[in-house]
């Protein structure tokens, strides 16, 4: 589904990933975690183009997108939940939805809302709430919400459970599980080891811009090694 | 009353003392070849030092005047009152909007001809409003250059007029088009920008347009700017007592009346008239469509609106082009109401204002605009004895209006898209 190969990509002259290659397989939930710094966020982001890597290629279902323009990456099936949920404050969740289906006609927003809805009956209750007012874990629905309107083949998570309570992660855990039953491909990227991991089919740890170990969801949580830098021991 | 209160009103009292004394505790007057510093006289004196005391005792009990004055919104009973659904507000603005274009068809035959020439000026500043109210309010784009337009439009009717004799109505799209399509360039290198830098760039432009107009002398007459710019017809008909043109006939001749030159002013306002509404009802429609929301989107998060496959490209450069071309029509507008235009109309306060307007206004809110159009156009010239001060007043009235409705007038109230629910 989607394929990195020996990724670079530069901030200006800083190298934040040195070489990088992940490979998500259809139908599969992926992890990657790694510490603060490791480079996490700038893979996802050279995923959708911005910035675009400097030198290896960015394959998404057999098509090269590494120089592609990260508005047509983004509206070629797959979709990304930005990292600190980035909802649209001053627009109902209502909107907030339709912009999601921007490029979709009004009979196709009209469905995945229903969609959405029966994923996230919250959202539903707060259809015309503006989206600045909901609580985080409500914003954090209402973004993967608002990705899912794009109707994605491939969904990318930038660290759903920042700043949630334990309750609500569980809730979008358990989403995101369901997104995989839903046939949907989920790359997710986490600092919250243990349930990203837990929920993984496989997982990449990154540290320094490097791939450090590759392996089963499984495999990793039993890793020493894993269990010592990104578990607490 | 804490120390710390007293300490902030002593120097608040000496920054009066230090900033009003040299300007106006001394005068310059000039003994022959020579300036003289002298004293000002004892009142002037005193009223600095008077200016001193009530600083230093608004700051000593400013928290309960501020607290005092907190209460004061009360007066505005609709302040608190709950948001009207939203059709019953739709359907009130319309009629809003009907009163208020009927009444501004009967104005010109009621009021006299110095308040018709004031009006068609206001309308004016309501095109450039809302048109700036798209770059800004809309998109989030701040921009300081935005009267550069204004004088493409201006000046693509005047040198069409000079050089081609291209008539009023022929102008009036071209101009538009052409400040469009400067809009459209300007559009490019600012993609990048945001917030401040963004406004430093179109600040820049807009005095890049201004000082080639200045100097670029053989083409635009510098300084000395274009006359001759010639009125509106009205299906060939000429306003003037005597026709121009070959073939033409005057307004008066052909109606068998006499000649009046308020005929002209009357219909220079119609015509402003009906382009501004034209713009309010072209951007209120715009503002409903897919590229409206897409400006909202990207106005309120970038990233999210990138996110979703929306083109930071097309939409910034759709918000620009669209302003400038509403700038481009005010200024067609501007060039044959004056009849002559010169670099000096087209100054960076020009932009200030527009943009003033805006805020006072309300980002994003259409009648809100309007309003302020009407309000910081109309009241200076009602304030003539006072127009020293202009610039004063209308400084303190910005902040003013920035401590107690930080919203501007009339808030945008958006209009929340509700699809048909599935039967």
């Amino acid at each position: 589904m989607l394929l990195l190969e020996d990724i670079h990509t530069h901030y200006g002259k800083i190298e934040a990933l040195h070489g990088v290659s992940v490979e998500v397989k259809k139908g599969e939930i992926v992890s990657l975690i790694g510490a603060n710094g490791a480079g996490k966020t700038t893979l996802l982001m050279t995923v959708c183009g911005s910035p675009q890597a400097t030198s290896g290629r960015v394959v998404l279902e057999g098509r090269d997108i590494t120089r592609d323009k990260t508005s047509d990456i983004m509206r070629s099936g797959i979709a990304i939940v930005p990292e600190g949920r980035r909802v649209f404050p001053g627009l109902t969740v209502e909107e907030n939805l339709h912009m999601g289906g921007f490029f979709n006609t009004k009979a196709e927003i009209r469905k995945s809302q229903q969609h959405v809805y029966g994923l996230f009956p919250r959202l539903k209750e707060r259809e015309h709430q503006r989206a600045g007012t909901m609580s985080g874990g409500e914003q954090q629905m209402l973004a993967i919400g608002r990705a899912l309107m794009t109707k994605p083949r491939m969904i990318i998570l930038d660290e759903p459970s920042l700043g949630l309570a334990p309750l609500i992660i569980k809730q979008i855990f358990e989403i995101i599980g369901h997104l995989r039953e839903e046939g949907i491909t989920v790359f997710l990227v986490e600092q919250n080891a243990h349930q990203a991991l837990h929920l993984a089919d496989r997982g990449y740890v990154l540290e320094n811009g490097l791939i450090r170990l590759q392996d089963t969801g499984a495999n990793l949580l039993a890793n020493p090694d894993v269990q010592n830098a990104y578990l607490g021991g | 009353m804490a120390t710390h209160n007293i300490k902030h009103a002593l120097f608040s009292a000496i920054i009066t003392l230090i900033i009003s004394a040299p300007i106006l505790g001394l005068d310059l007057e000039s003994a022959g070849t020579e300036l003289k510093l002298t004293g000002a006289s004892t009142s002037t004196l005193v009223s600095i030092v008077l200016a001193a005391i009530v600083v230093f005792l608004f700051q000593t009990f400013r928290d309960s005047i501020m607290g005092a004055l907190g209460q004061m919104p009360k007066l505005n009973r609709f302040a608190d009152r709950e948001p009207m659904p939203q059709e019953k507000r739709l359907k009130l603005e319309n009629i809003f909007l009907i009163v208020l274009v009927a009444g501004a068809l009967l104005w010109p035959f009621i009021a006299s001809r110095g308040s018709v020439d004031l009006a068609t000026l206001v309308l004016i500043y309501v095109m450039l409003a809302l048109g700036l109210n798209v770059v800004v309010g809309l998109a989030g784009l701040l921009d300081l250059g935005y009267v550069a337009f204004y004088a493409v439009g201006a000046y693509t009717f005047a040198l069409l007029s000079q050089y081609f004799g291209v008539s009023f109505w022929v102008a009036l799209p071209t101009g538009a088009l052409i400040a469009a399509l400067f809009g459209f360039l300007l559009g490019f290198p600012v993609l990048r920008l945001r917030g401040d830098y963004l406004a430093i760039v179109t600040l820049g432009f807009g005095e890049i347009i201004r000082i080639l107009l200045n100097n670029w002398t053989s083409l635009t007459g510098g300084p000395n700017g274009i006359g001759g710019i010639p009125d509106p017809t009205l299906f060939g008909m000429e306003f003037g007592r005597r026709v121009k043109e070959e073939g033409n006939i005057s307004f008066h001749d052909f109606f068998g009346i006499a000649y009046d030159s308020t005929h002209k002013i009357i219909f220079l306002y119609l015509i402003a008239l009906v382009l501004a509404l034209v713009t309010f009802l072209i951007i209120r429609r715009l503002m409903k469509m897919p590229v409206g929301r897409s400006w909202e989107a990207l106005r309120e998060d970038e990233i999210a609106a990138r996110s979703l496959g929306l083109s930071r490209t097309g939409v910034k450069l759709s918000a620009f082009t669209i302003g400038a071309f509403f700038a481009g029509f005010a200024g067609t507008v501007f060039a044959s109401k004056q009849g002559f235009i010169s670099p000096e109309s087209f100054v960076f306060l020009e932009s200030a204002i527009i943009l003033a307007i805006v805020v006072l206004g309300g980002m994003g809110s259409q009648f809100g605009v309007i309003l302020a159009a009407v309000a910081v156009t109309v009241l200076p010239e009602l304030a003539r004895e006072f127009s020293e001060y202009r610039m004063l007043i209308f400084g303190a009235a910005m902040v003013l209006m920035m401590v107690w409705r930080p919203q501007g007038l009339m808030p945008m109230r958006r209009i929340h898209i509700i699809l048909k629910k599935q039967e």
